[in-house]
Protein backbone atom coordinates (compact mmCIF):
# COMPACT_ATOMS: atom_id res chain seq x y z
CA UNK A 1 0.00 0.00 0.00
CA UNK A 2 2.64 2.57 0.66
CA UNK A 3 4.61 1.38 -1.94
CA UNK A 4 1.90 1.63 -4.64
CA UNK A 5 1.22 5.30 -2.97
CA UNK A 6 4.59 6.42 -3.73
CA UNK A 7 4.67 4.96 -7.17
CA UNK A 8 1.77 6.71 -7.93
CA UNK A 9 3.22 10.27 -5.85
CA UNK A 10 6.38 9.71 -8.08
CA UNK A 11 4.45 8.97 -11.26
CA UNK A 12 1.85 12.55 -10.45
CA UNK A 13 5.27 14.54 -10.27
CA UNK A 14 6.79 12.90 -13.34
CA UNK A 15 3.64 13.27 -15.12
CA UNK A 16 3.12 17.28 -13.83
CA UNK A 17 7.35 18.92 -14.49
CA UNK A 18 6.82 17.68 -17.82
CA UNK A 19 3.46 19.67 -18.53
CA UNK A 20 5.13 22.82 -19.56
CA UNK A 21 1.64 24.42 -19.37
CA UNK A 22 0.92 23.06 -15.91
CA UNK A 23 3.89 23.83 -14.99
CA UNK A 24 3.79 27.85 -15.84
CA UNK A 25 0.27 28.81 -14.95
CA UNK A 26 0.01 26.86 -11.88
CA UNK A 27 3.29 27.49 -10.45
CA UNK A 28 4.92 30.26 -11.98
CA UNK A 29 1.58 32.44 -12.13
CA UNK A 30 1.63 33.42 -8.48
CA UNK A 31 5.17 34.58 -8.63
CA UNK A 32 4.33 36.47 -11.71
CA UNK A 33 1.76 38.18 -10.32
CA UNK A 34 3.63 38.68 -6.79
CA UNK A 35 6.45 40.72 -8.73
CA UNK A 36 3.71 42.78 -11.14
CA UNK A 37 1.78 43.84 -7.54
CA UNK A 38 4.66 44.09 -5.81
CA UNK A 39 6.36 46.02 -8.64
CA UNK A 40 3.53 48.41 -9.05
CA UNK A 41 2.81 49.31 -5.38
CA UNK A 42 5.59 48.25 -3.74
CA UNK A 43 6.67 51.50 -3.05
CA UNK A 44 3.63 52.53 -0.89
CA UNK A 45 3.24 51.63 2.48
CA UNK A 46 0.53 50.83 5.10
CA UNK A 47 -0.58 53.02 7.96
CA UNK A 48 1.04 50.44 9.67
CA UNK A 49 4.22 51.43 8.21
CA UNK A 50 4.96 48.22 6.55
CA UNK A 51 5.91 47.64 2.91
CA UNK A 52 3.25 47.09 0.56
CA UNK A 53 5.24 44.68 -1.33
CA UNK A 54 5.96 42.57 1.86
CA UNK A 55 2.21 42.06 2.32
CA UNK A 56 1.42 41.20 -1.29
CA UNK A 57 4.49 38.36 -0.83
CA UNK A 58 2.92 37.10 2.50
CA UNK A 59 -1.13 36.99 1.09
CA UNK A 60 0.31 35.75 -2.09
CA UNK A 61 1.24 32.86 -0.37
CA UNK A 62 -1.88 32.01 0.22
CA UNK A 63 -3.22 31.80 -3.21
CA UNK A 64 0.24 30.20 -4.52
CA UNK A 65 -1.45 27.01 -2.34
CA UNK A 66 -5.12 27.60 -4.17
CA UNK A 67 -3.47 27.24 -7.25
CA UNK A 68 -1.08 24.04 -6.66
CA UNK A 69 -3.75 22.59 -4.34
CA UNK A 70 -7.60 23.49 -5.15
CA UNK A 71 -6.29 23.92 -8.90
CA UNK A 72 -4.23 21.07 -9.19
CA UNK A 73 -6.14 18.74 -7.33
CA UNK A 74 -9.78 19.98 -9.07
CA UNK A 75 -8.53 19.72 -12.52
CA UNK A 76 -5.93 16.97 -12.10
CA UNK A 77 -8.96 14.47 -11.17
CA UNK A 78 -11.16 15.53 -13.98
CA UNK A 79 -8.57 15.04 -16.55
CA UNK A 80 -8.04 11.38 -14.62
CA UNK A 81 -11.49 10.78 -15.31
CA UNK A 82 -11.73 11.97 -19.10
CA UNK A 83 -8.36 10.27 -20.40
CA UNK A 84 -8.46 6.55 -19.02
CA UNK A 85 -6.27 6.92 -15.90
CA UNK A 86 -8.63 6.35 -13.47
CA UNK A 87 -10.21 3.44 -15.10
CA UNK A 88 -7.04 1.87 -16.20
CA UNK A 89 -6.11 2.42 -12.57
CA UNK A 90 -9.58 0.73 -11.27
CA UNK A 91 -8.82 -2.20 -13.11
CA UNK A 92 -5.66 -3.11 -10.92
CA UNK A 93 -5.17 -4.03 -7.61
CA UNK A 94 -4.13 -0.80 -6.72
CA UNK A 95 -7.02 0.73 -3.74
CA UNK A 96 -8.60 3.98 -5.05
CA UNK A 97 -6.45 5.26 -1.30
CA UNK A 98 -3.65 5.02 -2.96
CA UNK A 99 -4.43 6.76 -6.25
CA UNK A 100 -5.14 9.52 -3.92
CA UNK A 101 -2.65 9.29 -1.37
CA UNK A 102 -0.56 9.72 -4.30
CA UNK A 103 -2.40 12.74 -5.48
CA UNK A 104 -1.81 14.44 -1.91
CA UNK A 105 2.13 13.91 -2.68
CA UNK A 106 2.09 15.74 -5.71
CA UNK A 107 0.13 18.71 -3.56
CA UNK A 108 2.14 18.55 -1.01
CA UNK A 109 5.27 18.68 -2.50
CA UNK A 110 4.04 21.59 -4.95
CA UNK A 111 2.70 23.66 -2.04
CA UNK A 112 6.34 23.23 -0.82
CA UNK A 113 8.33 24.21 -3.84
CA UNK A 114 5.09 27.59 -4.49
CA UNK A 115 5.76 28.70 -1.03
CA UNK A 116 9.96 28.57 -0.93
CA UNK A 117 10.00 30.42 -4.33
CA UNK A 118 7.45 33.08 -3.22
CA UNK A 119 8.78 33.43 0.03
CA UNK A 120 12.51 33.27 -1.69
CA UNK A 121 10.89 36.34 -4.05
CA UNK A 122 9.77 38.04 -1.36
CA UNK A 123 13.63 38.14 0.20
CA UNK A 124 15.31 39.15 -2.06
CA UNK A 125 13.23 41.31 -4.85
CA UNK A 126 10.84 42.82 -1.72
CA UNK A 127 13.91 42.63 0.95
CA UNK A 128 11.11 40.82 3.45
CA UNK A 129 13.31 39.90 6.45
CA UNK A 130 12.70 36.00 7.42
CA UNK A 131 10.00 36.06 10.10
CA UNK A 132 11.34 34.65 13.65
CA UNK A 133 11.68 31.20 14.53
CA UNK A 134 8.75 30.83 16.89
CA UNK A 135 6.14 31.67 13.68
CA UNK A 136 7.19 28.99 11.40
CA UNK A 137 5.42 26.38 13.97
CA UNK A 138 2.30 28.80 13.02
CA UNK A 139 3.35 28.78 9.24
CA UNK A 140 3.29 24.84 9.07
CA UNK A 141 -0.08 24.50 11.21
CA UNK A 142 -2.17 27.15 8.57
CA UNK A 143 0.05 25.88 5.59
CA UNK A 144 -1.49 22.42 6.34
CA UNK A 145 -4.20 22.62 7.06
CA UNK A 146 -4.68 24.91 3.45
CA UNK A 147 -3.42 22.77 1.84
CA UNK A 148 -5.62 19.44 3.26
CA UNK A 149 -8.77 21.88 3.10
CA UNK A 150 -7.85 23.11 -0.68
CA UNK A 151 -7.39 19.74 -1.46
CA UNK A 152 -9.93 18.22 -0.50
CA UNK A 153 -12.36 20.84 -2.07
CA UNK A 154 -10.45 20.62 -5.20
CA UNK A 155 -11.27 16.82 -5.26
CA UNK A 156 -14.66 18.09 -4.21
CA UNK A 157 -15.64 20.54 -7.22
CA UNK A 158 -13.77 18.15 -9.70
CA UNK A 159 -16.65 15.67 -9.77
CA UNK A 160 -19.01 18.98 -10.53
CA UNK A 161 -16.39 19.70 -14.07
CA UNK A 162 -18.13 17.46 -17.17
CA UNK A 163 -15.48 18.17 -19.22
CA UNK A 164 -11.54 18.22 -18.39
CA UNK A 165 -10.40 20.88 -21.14
CA UNK A 166 -13.23 23.11 -19.26
CA UNK A 167 -11.19 22.77 -15.73
CA UNK A 168 -8.81 25.03 -15.20
CA UNK A 169 -11.88 27.84 -16.03
CA UNK A 170 -14.11 26.54 -13.92
CA UNK A 171 -12.00 26.41 -10.85
CA UNK A 172 -10.58 29.55 -11.55
CA UNK A 173 -13.31 31.54 -11.61
CA UNK A 174 -13.77 30.57 -7.69
CA UNK A 175 -9.98 31.05 -6.95
CA UNK A 176 -9.99 34.86 -8.38
CA UNK A 177 -12.89 36.08 -7.01
CA UNK A 178 -11.98 35.03 -3.62
CA UNK A 179 -8.69 36.15 -4.09
CA UNK A 180 -10.05 39.86 -4.49
CA UNK A 181 -12.56 39.50 -1.63
CA UNK A 182 -9.98 38.03 0.55
CA UNK A 183 -7.64 40.32 1.14
CA UNK A 184 -4.95 38.73 -1.02
CA UNK A 185 -5.25 41.32 -4.50
CA UNK A 186 -7.09 43.88 -2.26
CA UNK A 187 -5.60 45.01 0.93
CA UNK A 188 -6.90 45.88 4.04
CA UNK A 189 -10.28 44.33 3.35
CA UNK A 190 -12.52 47.28 5.32
CA UNK A 191 -11.80 48.52 1.64
CA UNK A 192 -15.34 46.26 1.49
CA UNK A 193 -18.74 46.66 1.34
CA UNK A 194 -19.55 45.51 4.96
CA UNK A 195 -21.85 42.32 3.31
CA UNK A 196 -18.94 41.14 0.85
CA UNK A 197 -16.43 41.06 3.56
CA UNK A 198 -18.97 38.79 5.51
CA UNK A 199 -19.29 36.47 2.90
CA UNK A 200 -15.62 36.29 2.23
CA UNK A 201 -15.18 35.26 5.96
CA UNK A 202 -16.81 31.96 5.35
CA UNK A 203 -14.62 30.73 2.79
CA UNK A 204 -11.02 29.71 3.93
CA UNK A 205 -9.37 31.89 1.45
CA UNK A 206 -9.51 35.38 3.69
CA UNK A 207 -8.52 33.13 7.06
CA UNK A 208 -5.15 31.45 4.82
CA UNK A 209 -4.11 34.92 3.81
CA UNK A 210 -4.86 36.78 7.28
CA UNK A 211 -2.46 33.67 8.95
CA UNK A 212 0.10 34.07 6.57
CA UNK A 213 -0.13 37.53 6.88
CA UNK A 214 1.05 37.02 11.04
CA UNK A 215 3.73 34.81 9.84
CA UNK A 216 5.57 37.17 7.44
CA UNK A 217 4.72 40.60 8.62
CA UNK A 218 5.73 42.76 11.93
CA UNK A 219 2.93 42.54 14.86
CA UNK A 220 1.84 46.00 14.33
CA UNK A 221 0.69 45.25 11.05
CA UNK A 222 -2.45 43.77 12.48
CA UNK A 223 -4.35 47.14 12.60
CA UNK A 224 -5.07 46.53 9.09
CA UNK A 225 -6.71 43.56 10.15
CA UNK A 226 -10.46 42.98 10.61
CA UNK A 227 -11.09 43.90 14.03
CA UNK A 228 -7.61 45.15 14.48
CA UNK A 229 -6.38 41.53 15.97
CA UNK A 230 -4.94 38.46 13.76
CA UNK A 231 -7.77 36.11 15.45
CA UNK A 232 -5.11 33.21 14.82
CA UNK A 233 -8.13 30.88 16.80
CA UNK A 234 -10.49 31.69 14.43
CA UNK A 235 -8.30 30.84 11.01
CA UNK A 236 -7.52 27.34 12.77
CA UNK A 237 -11.25 26.84 13.37
CA UNK A 238 -12.37 27.72 9.90
CA UNK A 239 -9.75 26.00 8.05
CA UNK A 240 -10.19 23.02 10.38
CA UNK A 241 -14.03 23.30 9.54
CA UNK A 242 -13.62 23.25 5.99
CA UNK A 243 -11.11 20.42 6.05
CA UNK A 244 -14.17 18.31 8.11
CA UNK A 245 -16.45 19.83 4.63
CA UNK A 246 -14.16 19.58 2.09
CA UNK A 247 -13.90 15.05 3.33
CA UNK A 248 -17.43 15.13 3.34
CA UNK A 249 -18.31 16.42 0.00
CA UNK A 250 -15.33 14.08 -1.14
CA UNK A 251 -16.67 10.90 0.17
CA UNK A 252 -20.16 11.57 -1.25
CA UNK A 253 -19.21 12.58 -4.36
CA UNK A 254 -15.90 10.76 -5.42
CA UNK A 255 -16.27 8.43 -8.54
CA UNK A 256 -14.24 6.83 -10.69
CA UNK A 257 -15.65 7.71 -13.72
CA UNK A 258 -16.61 10.71 -15.47
CA UNK A 259 -20.13 9.59 -16.64
CA UNK A 260 -22.57 7.73 -14.04
CA UNK A 261 -22.58 3.56 -14.36
CA UNK B 1 5.59 -11.67 0.66
CA UNK B 2 2.27 -12.12 2.27
CA UNK B 3 0.50 -10.05 0.31
CA UNK B 4 1.76 -12.22 -3.17
CA UNK B 5 0.86 -15.41 -1.04
CA UNK B 6 -2.40 -14.48 -0.20
CA UNK B 7 -2.93 -13.51 -3.21
CA UNK B 8 -2.01 -17.41 -4.73
CA UNK B 9 -4.09 -18.99 -1.99
CA UNK B 10 -7.10 -16.77 -3.28
CA UNK B 11 -6.16 -17.94 -7.42
CA UNK B 12 -5.70 -21.65 -5.68
CA UNK B 13 -9.30 -21.65 -3.51
CA UNK B 14 -11.47 -20.12 -6.73
CA UNK B 15 -9.95 -22.66 -8.98
CA UNK B 16 -11.13 -25.19 -7.02
CA UNK B 17 -14.48 -23.78 -7.29
CA UNK B 18 -15.18 -23.26 -10.47
CA UNK B 19 -13.85 -24.62 -13.81
CA UNK B 20 -15.21 -21.93 -16.17
CA UNK B 21 -13.41 -18.53 -16.43
CA UNK B 22 -16.57 -16.53 -17.04
CA UNK B 23 -20.08 -17.64 -16.60
CA UNK B 24 -23.10 -15.27 -17.28
CA UNK B 25 -26.80 -15.93 -16.65
CA UNK B 26 -29.84 -13.61 -17.98
CA UNK B 27 -27.27 -10.38 -17.77
CA UNK B 28 -29.28 -7.28 -18.41
CA UNK B 29 -28.09 -4.04 -18.13
CA UNK B 30 -30.87 -1.34 -18.43
CA UNK B 31 -30.36 2.57 -19.10
CA UNK B 32 -32.86 5.11 -18.70
CA UNK B 33 -35.86 2.35 -19.46
CA UNK B 34 -33.69 0.73 -22.38
CA UNK B 35 -32.34 -2.21 -22.88
CA UNK B 36 -28.40 -2.20 -23.32
CA UNK B 37 -28.22 -5.80 -23.01
CA UNK B 38 -31.34 -7.92 -22.75
CA UNK B 39 -30.91 -11.03 -21.61
CA UNK B 40 -27.37 -12.57 -21.83
CA UNK B 41 -26.08 -15.54 -21.05
CA UNK B 42 -22.32 -16.78 -21.59
CA UNK B 43 -20.12 -19.48 -20.96
CA UNK B 44 -15.78 -19.41 -21.56
CA UNK B 45 -14.14 -22.33 -20.21
CA UNK B 46 -10.67 -21.73 -18.61
CA UNK B 47 -7.84 -21.40 -21.68
CA UNK B 48 -10.11 -20.37 -24.62
CA UNK B 49 -9.97 -17.65 -26.85
CA UNK B 50 -14.12 -16.91 -26.88
CA UNK B 51 -14.20 -13.77 -29.67
CA UNK B 52 -17.55 -11.53 -29.11
CA UNK B 53 -18.97 -9.86 -32.55
CA UNK B 54 -21.24 -7.54 -33.21
CA UNK B 55 -22.46 -4.06 -34.38
CA UNK B 56 -21.79 -0.82 -32.66
CA UNK B 57 -24.13 -0.14 -29.83
CA UNK B 58 -25.12 -4.01 -29.78
CA UNK B 59 -23.81 -4.12 -26.08
CA UNK B 60 -20.31 -5.96 -25.89
CA UNK B 61 -18.50 -3.33 -24.70
CA UNK B 62 -21.48 -2.99 -22.09
CA UNK B 63 -21.16 -6.70 -21.73
CA UNK B 64 -17.54 -6.45 -21.27
CA UNK B 65 -17.13 -3.32 -18.68
CA UNK B 66 -19.72 -5.67 -16.60
CA UNK B 67 -17.68 -8.38 -16.66
CA UNK B 68 -14.03 -6.11 -15.95
CA UNK B 69 -15.77 -4.89 -12.93
CA UNK B 70 -16.32 -1.16 -14.32
CA UNK B 71 -20.18 -1.08 -14.65
CA UNK B 72 -23.00 -2.58 -12.27
CA UNK B 73 -25.54 -5.15 -14.19
CA UNK B 74 -29.16 -4.41 -13.62
CA UNK B 75 -29.99 -7.84 -13.27
CA UNK B 76 -28.28 -11.75 -14.04
CA UNK B 77 -25.93 -14.09 -12.67
CA UNK B 78 -22.70 -12.74 -12.94
CA UNK B 79 -19.18 -15.50 -11.98
CA UNK B 80 -15.91 -14.08 -13.22
CA UNK B 81 -12.81 -16.39 -12.08
CA UNK B 82 -15.57 -17.78 -9.83
CA UNK B 83 -16.10 -14.17 -8.35
CA UNK B 84 -18.70 -11.68 -8.92
CA UNK B 85 -17.21 -8.68 -10.30
CA UNK B 86 -19.91 -6.17 -8.70
CA UNK B 87 -17.91 -7.27 -5.40
CA UNK B 88 -14.94 -8.37 -6.28
CA UNK B 89 -11.30 -6.90 -4.58
CA UNK B 90 -8.02 -6.25 -5.64
CA UNK B 91 -7.23 -9.78 -5.06
CA UNK B 92 -9.44 -10.58 -7.59
CA UNK B 93 -7.83 -8.02 -9.91
CA UNK B 94 -4.46 -9.30 -9.65
CA UNK B 95 -5.67 -12.17 -11.77
CA UNK B 96 -7.12 -10.17 -14.87
CA UNK B 97 -5.87 -7.78 -17.26
CA UNK B 98 -7.44 -5.41 -19.48
CA UNK B 99 -6.75 -3.93 -22.23
CA UNK B 100 -8.61 -0.66 -22.68
CA UNK B 101 -10.21 0.41 -25.90
CA UNK B 102 -9.79 4.47 -25.81
CA UNK B 103 -7.38 5.34 -23.54
CA UNK B 104 -5.54 8.40 -23.47
CA UNK B 105 -3.42 8.55 -20.22
CA UNK B 106 0.19 8.41 -19.41
CA UNK B 107 1.20 11.08 -22.48
CA UNK B 108 4.13 12.32 -20.58
CA UNK B 109 5.65 9.35 -19.14
CA UNK B 110 8.04 6.59 -21.40
CA UNK B 111 6.26 3.35 -22.42
CA UNK B 112 8.46 1.90 -19.70
CA UNK B 113 8.11 4.01 -17.06
CA UNK B 114 4.05 3.76 -17.34
CA UNK B 115 4.82 -0.89 -17.64
CA UNK B 116 7.03 -0.40 -15.16
CA UNK B 117 4.19 1.57 -12.65
CA UNK B 118 1.30 -0.35 -13.55
CA UNK B 119 3.40 -3.89 -13.30
CA UNK B 120 4.28 -2.49 -9.51
CA UNK B 121 0.49 -3.01 -8.53
CA UNK B 122 0.89 -6.47 -9.51
CA UNK B 123 1.83 -9.68 -6.90
CA UNK B 124 4.04 -11.46 -9.58
CA UNK B 125 4.71 -9.19 -12.70
CA UNK B 126 6.34 -9.72 -15.71
CA UNK B 127 9.68 -7.30 -15.88
CA UNK B 128 8.35 -4.26 -17.83
CA UNK B 129 11.37 -5.04 -20.39
CA UNK B 130 9.41 -8.64 -20.91
CA UNK B 131 6.07 -6.76 -21.43
CA UNK B 132 7.55 -4.15 -23.78
CA UNK B 133 9.35 -7.07 -25.94
CA UNK B 134 6.01 -9.03 -26.27
CA UNK B 135 4.26 -6.21 -27.88
CA UNK B 136 7.12 -5.67 -29.87
CA UNK B 137 7.86 -2.18 -28.73
CA UNK B 138 11.18 -2.66 -27.56
CA UNK B 139 12.61 0.27 -29.69
CA UNK B 140 10.30 2.51 -28.22
CA UNK B 141 11.11 1.69 -24.76
CA UNK B 142 12.44 4.94 -23.57
CA UNK B 143 9.86 7.25 -25.69
CA UNK B 144 7.03 9.22 -24.53
CA UNK B 145 3.92 7.54 -25.44
CA UNK B 146 2.60 11.18 -26.16
CA UNK B 147 4.99 10.89 -29.45
CA UNK B 148 3.92 7.51 -29.96
CA UNK B 149 1.57 6.11 -33.17
CA UNK B 150 -2.05 5.44 -32.43
CA UNK B 151 -0.98 1.55 -32.84
CA UNK B 152 1.86 2.06 -30.92
CA UNK B 153 -0.31 3.36 -28.41
CA UNK B 154 -2.54 0.39 -28.76
CA UNK B 155 0.26 -1.51 -28.07
CA UNK B 156 1.14 -0.51 -25.07
CA UNK B 157 -2.37 -0.52 -23.79
CA UNK B 158 -1.85 -4.62 -24.90
CA UNK B 159 1.58 -4.42 -22.44
CA UNK B 160 -0.47 -2.99 -19.77
CA UNK B 161 -2.70 -5.32 -19.54
CA UNK B 162 -0.23 -8.68 -19.67
CA UNK B 163 2.16 -6.70 -17.30
CA UNK B 164 0.36 -8.51 -14.17
CA UNK B 165 0.48 -12.17 -15.74
CA UNK B 166 -3.70 -12.53 -15.84
CA UNK B 167 -5.45 -15.70 -16.06
CA UNK B 168 -8.00 -14.14 -17.85
CA UNK B 169 -6.99 -11.02 -20.61
CA UNK B 170 -10.28 -8.84 -21.45
CA UNK B 171 -9.06 -7.17 -25.15
CA UNK B 172 -11.77 -4.47 -26.33
CA UNK B 173 -11.11 -4.02 -30.03
CA UNK B 174 -7.32 -4.04 -29.25
CA UNK B 175 -5.58 -4.13 -33.22
CA UNK B 176 -7.91 -0.62 -34.23
CA UNK B 177 -5.46 1.19 -35.63
CA UNK B 178 -2.61 -1.58 -36.45
CA UNK B 179 -0.76 -1.47 -39.33
CA UNK B 180 -1.40 -5.61 -40.82
CA UNK B 181 1.94 -6.37 -40.11
CA UNK B 182 1.49 -5.71 -36.54
CA UNK B 183 -1.60 -7.08 -36.19
CA UNK B 184 0.08 -10.27 -37.47
CA UNK B 185 2.15 -9.73 -34.48
CA UNK B 186 -0.50 -9.58 -32.56
CA UNK B 187 -1.96 -12.55 -33.31
CA UNK B 188 0.94 -14.42 -32.67
CA UNK B 189 1.33 -12.84 -29.07
CA UNK B 190 -2.46 -13.46 -28.53
CA UNK B 191 -1.70 -17.58 -29.27
CA UNK B 192 1.25 -17.47 -27.33
CA UNK B 193 -0.58 -16.05 -24.32
CA UNK B 194 -3.64 -18.73 -24.96
CA UNK B 195 -0.60 -21.73 -25.06
CA UNK B 196 0.59 -20.34 -21.53
CA UNK B 197 -2.98 -21.28 -20.54
CA UNK B 198 -4.73 -17.40 -20.64
CA UNK B 199 -7.98 -17.25 -21.05
CA UNK B 200 -9.16 -14.39 -23.70
CA UNK B 201 -12.24 -12.51 -24.57
CA UNK B 202 -11.99 -10.54 -27.44
CA UNK B 203 -14.11 -8.19 -28.75
CA UNK B 204 -13.61 -7.05 -32.23
CA UNK B 205 -15.11 -5.79 -35.65
CA UNK B 206 -12.46 -7.60 -37.84
CA UNK B 207 -13.86 -10.77 -38.86
CA UNK B 208 -10.88 -12.23 -40.12
CA UNK B 209 -9.35 -11.59 -36.83
CA UNK B 210 -12.09 -13.42 -35.06
CA UNK B 211 -11.82 -15.98 -37.38
CA UNK B 212 -8.02 -16.36 -37.33
CA UNK B 213 -7.74 -16.23 -33.10
CA UNK B 214 -11.28 -17.65 -31.59
CA UNK B 215 -11.78 -20.67 -30.08
CA UNK B 216 -15.71 -20.28 -30.13
CA UNK B 217 -17.49 -17.02 -31.19
CA UNK B 218 -20.76 -15.43 -30.22
CA UNK B 219 -22.42 -12.61 -32.02
CA UNK B 220 -24.06 -9.83 -30.37
CA UNK B 221 -27.23 -7.81 -31.49
CA UNK B 222 -29.44 -5.66 -29.54
CA UNK B 223 -28.09 -6.56 -26.58
CA UNK B 224 -28.88 -10.39 -27.24
CA UNK B 225 -26.54 -13.19 -28.65
CA UNK B 226 -28.07 -14.49 -32.01
CA UNK B 227 -25.26 -17.26 -32.45
CA UNK B 228 -23.37 -18.75 -31.10
CA UNK B 229 -20.22 -21.51 -31.99
CA UNK B 230 -16.61 -22.00 -33.55
CA UNK B 231 -15.37 -20.11 -36.14
CA UNK B 232 -16.61 -23.11 -38.73
CA UNK B 233 -19.92 -23.83 -37.90
CA UNK B 234 -20.95 -20.20 -36.45
CA UNK B 235 -24.60 -19.70 -37.43
CA UNK B 236 -24.75 -22.87 -39.66
CA UNK B 237 -22.22 -22.11 -41.98
CA UNK B 238 -20.22 -25.43 -41.60
CA UNK B 239 -23.64 -27.12 -43.08
CA UNK B 240 -24.62 -24.57 -45.95
CA UNK B 241 -24.19 -25.31 -49.31
CA UNK B 242 -20.76 -25.16 -51.62
CA UNK B 243 -21.78 -22.60 -54.49
CA UNK B 244 -19.81 -24.52 -57.40
CA UNK B 245 -18.91 -22.41 -60.83
CA UNK B 246 -17.68 -22.94 -63.54
CA UNK B 247 -17.76 -22.42 -67.71
CA UNK B 248 -19.14 -24.46 -70.09
CA UNK B 249 -18.91 -24.07 -73.70
CA UNK B 250 -18.85 -20.09 -72.92
CA UNK B 251 -21.45 -20.18 -70.63
CA UNK B 252 -21.18 -19.93 -66.53
CA UNK B 253 -22.80 -22.82 -65.00
CA UNK B 254 -23.56 -22.34 -61.49
CA UNK B 255 -24.60 -25.62 -58.88
CA UNK B 256 -25.43 -25.32 -54.97
CA UNK B 257 -24.40 -29.06 -53.27
CA UNK B 258 -24.00 -30.07 -49.94
CA UNK B 259 -21.00 -32.00 -50.91
CA UNK B 260 -19.20 -30.96 -54.00
CA UNK B 261 -16.74 -34.26 -54.33
CA UNK B 262 -19.49 -36.31 -56.53
CA UNK B 263 -19.94 -32.94 -58.94
CA UNK B 264 -16.20 -32.17 -59.28
CA UNK B 265 -15.83 -36.06 -60.05
CA UNK B 266 -18.85 -36.04 -62.48
CA UNK B 267 -16.83 -32.65 -64.38
CA UNK B 268 -13.99 -34.11 -64.62
CA UNK B 269 -14.46 -37.26 -65.90
CA UNK B 270 -16.75 -35.56 -68.79
CA UNK B 271 -13.59 -33.35 -69.70
CA UNK B 272 -14.87 -29.90 -68.51
CA UNK B 273 -12.87 -27.15 -69.13
CA UNK B 274 -12.32 -26.71 -64.92
CA UNK B 275 -9.68 -23.20 -65.51
CA UNK B 276 -12.48 -21.02 -63.98
CA UNK B 277 -13.69 -23.55 -61.49
CA UNK B 278 -14.42 -22.13 -58.21
CA UNK B 279 -16.39 -23.39 -55.36
CA UNK B 280 -16.92 -21.23 -52.28
CA UNK B 281 -19.01 -21.94 -49.06
CA UNK B 282 -20.67 -18.48 -46.81
CA UNK B 283 -17.58 -16.83 -45.15
CA UNK B 284 -17.37 -15.45 -42.05
CA UNK B 285 -18.68 -12.04 -43.19
CA UNK B 286 -21.37 -13.64 -45.43
CA UNK B 287 -22.46 -15.40 -42.10
CA UNK B 288 -22.29 -12.39 -39.46
CA UNK B 289 -24.07 -10.31 -42.00
CA UNK B 290 -26.95 -12.11 -42.41
CA UNK B 291 -26.95 -12.69 -38.89
CA UNK B 292 -27.22 -9.40 -37.88
CA UNK B 293 -29.55 -8.47 -40.78
CA UNK B 294 -31.98 -11.03 -39.34
CA UNK B 295 -31.76 -9.59 -35.62
CA UNK B 296 -32.51 -6.37 -36.67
Amino acid sequence: MIAMSLSRGHVELLQFVRDRTAVVFTFFFPALLLLLFGTIFGSESTDSGVAVSRIFTASMIAYGILNTAFVTMGSGLAMDREDGTLKRLRGTPMPATAYLIGKGLLVFALSLAEVAFLILMGVLVFDMPLPPAGHWVTFAWIFVLSVVACSLLGIAVSGLVKNARNAGAILNVPVVALQFVSGVFIHPMSQLPDWLEKVASIFPVRWMAQGFRYVFLPDEAKVTEIGGAWNLGTVAVVLGVWCVIGLVLCLVTFRWSGRDK
Amino acid sequence: MTAAWSFRRAAQQSTIRSMEAIEVTGLRKTYGGQDAVAGIDLVVARGEIFSLLGPNGAGKTTTVEILEGHRRRTAGDVRVLGEDPGTAGSAWRARIGIVLQDADDAADLTVHEMVRHIGGFYPDPRPADEAIELVGLTAKRNSKIRTLSGGQRRRVDVALGIVGRPELLFLDEPTTGFDPEARRRFWDLIRTLAGDGTTILLTTHYLDEAEALADRLAVVSAGRIVAEGTPATLGGRGAAEARVSWTENGVTRVEQVTDPSDLIRHLVASGADLSTLTITRPTLEDTYLSLIGAAR
